[in-house]
């Protein structure tokens, strides 16, 4: 499937889960898988690093 | 069979190793992403499929704290409890818990205002490390050195003016060794720890590049570790120490939702499944 931001080819691994992000190898984009069933996998955008992330 | 749920927000390593691990041991395993999961006043425990117990995994600190005051609501057992994340997850409240149980740990000073601030480091000298109470991976921590850097951060505080922004956390400037020692405790049990070595700054979250190096687990690591898990309310926890060349060992954080990824590369025990074991033997008891 393509980067919804800049349309390169992202390389989605078949383990990858949902929950789970992608980045785009050309403009960086990070993703999150939000559905995957088979080889139908949709993305939405990954939420940015916040404040309070960690540990 | 027993049936464990980790709820997450970000999927990283730690939580598929958790995942896999759980199955593994034969468990009926469930993800859970807290960012799709809904709560109301009325919600039942069995409108919902936690099983017997949960690992709250989520990145952002916040939402993993609101969660498991929702879980707790329900009367759903999770790891780990919310007064914990809850002493964990603020550096003022963990100094407070560590010190009132005696752990050791560096000496840091607390104020409202920049001014009461400025106060405080015109009394104590330079330097002093100035510390988020909220936040983790190294970030926001600067050592002041000077009157100018102090002004700089004062100011920005200001500029920033976020609720936090008013609590200004000064810890003493621990002389040590370019490393500290990150020790994850499982319980009243010390897992696995390593040495974390500074890249370069005085800083040494593997987040910003510092080298980890297995360390040998002492007496008087285990002895210090568990003394702070039990002062923060015990569970699943990341305990990082610093070799103070005046005092020993010093707790100076004690963290909520460990990360484990590099550590578990080397560690000699299987980090994941002493997690899922402790978490679910936590609800035979």
């Amino acid at each position: 499937m393509n980067c919804p931001e800049c349309d390169a080819s992202l390389n989605i691994p078949d383990d990858a889960a949902v929950g789970e992000i992608v980045s785009c190898p050309d403009c960086g984009a990070d993703f999150e898988i939000s559905k995957k069933e088979g080889v139908n996998v949709e993305l939405k955008q990954a939420e940015t690093v916040g404040e309070d992330w960690g540990e | 069979m027993s049936k464990i749920c980790i709820v997450f927000d970000r999927l990283r390593s730690e939580e598929k190793m958790l995942e896999k691990q759980a199955i593994e041991l034969g468990h009926n395993t469930t993800m859970l992403d807290a960012k799709i999961t809904q709560f109301n006043t009325d919600s039942q425990k069995n409108d919902y499929d936690f099983g017997n117990v949960v690992l709250e995994r989520c990145i952002s600190y916040f939402r993993g704290l609101h969660f498991t005051a929702c879980l707790e609501f329900l009367d759903v057992p999770v790891i780990n409890k919310f007064v914990v994340a809850s002493n964990c997850g603020n550096k003022l409240i963990m100094s407070l818990c560590l010190k009132k149980n005696n752990v050791p740990t560096p000496k840091t000073y607390f104020s409202f205002s920049a001014d009461a601030a400025k106060e405080n480091l015109e009394k104590v000298g330079f330097p002093l490390v100035l510390k988020p109470v909220i936040g983790s991976w190294g970030r926001g921590v600067i050592q002041l050195k000077d009157n100018d850097t102090a002004e700089a951060m004062f100011e920005l505080r200001e500029l920033t003016n976020g609720p936090h922004d008013r609590i200004f956390y000064l810890q003493e400037l621990v002389k040590r060794p370019p490393r500290d020692i990150r020790v994850i405790t499982v319980g009243d049990q010390v897992i696995a720890a390593m040495y974390r070595k500074s890249s370069g700054g005085f800083k040494t979250n593997i987040a910003l590049g510092a080298e980890p190096e297995l360390c040998d687990i002492t007496k008087e690591i285990e002895d210090v570790c568990v003394k702070a898990s039990q002062a923060v309310g015990g569970g699943i926890l990341g305990v990082d120490l610093m070799e103070d060349e005046k005092n020993g060992l010093v707790v100076h954080e004690v963290n909520n939702t460990v990360e484990f990824k590099g550590l578990a590369k080397v560690a000699k025990k299987n980090i994941p499944k002493e997690m899922v074991e402790f978490a679910l033997n936590s609800t035979r008891k």
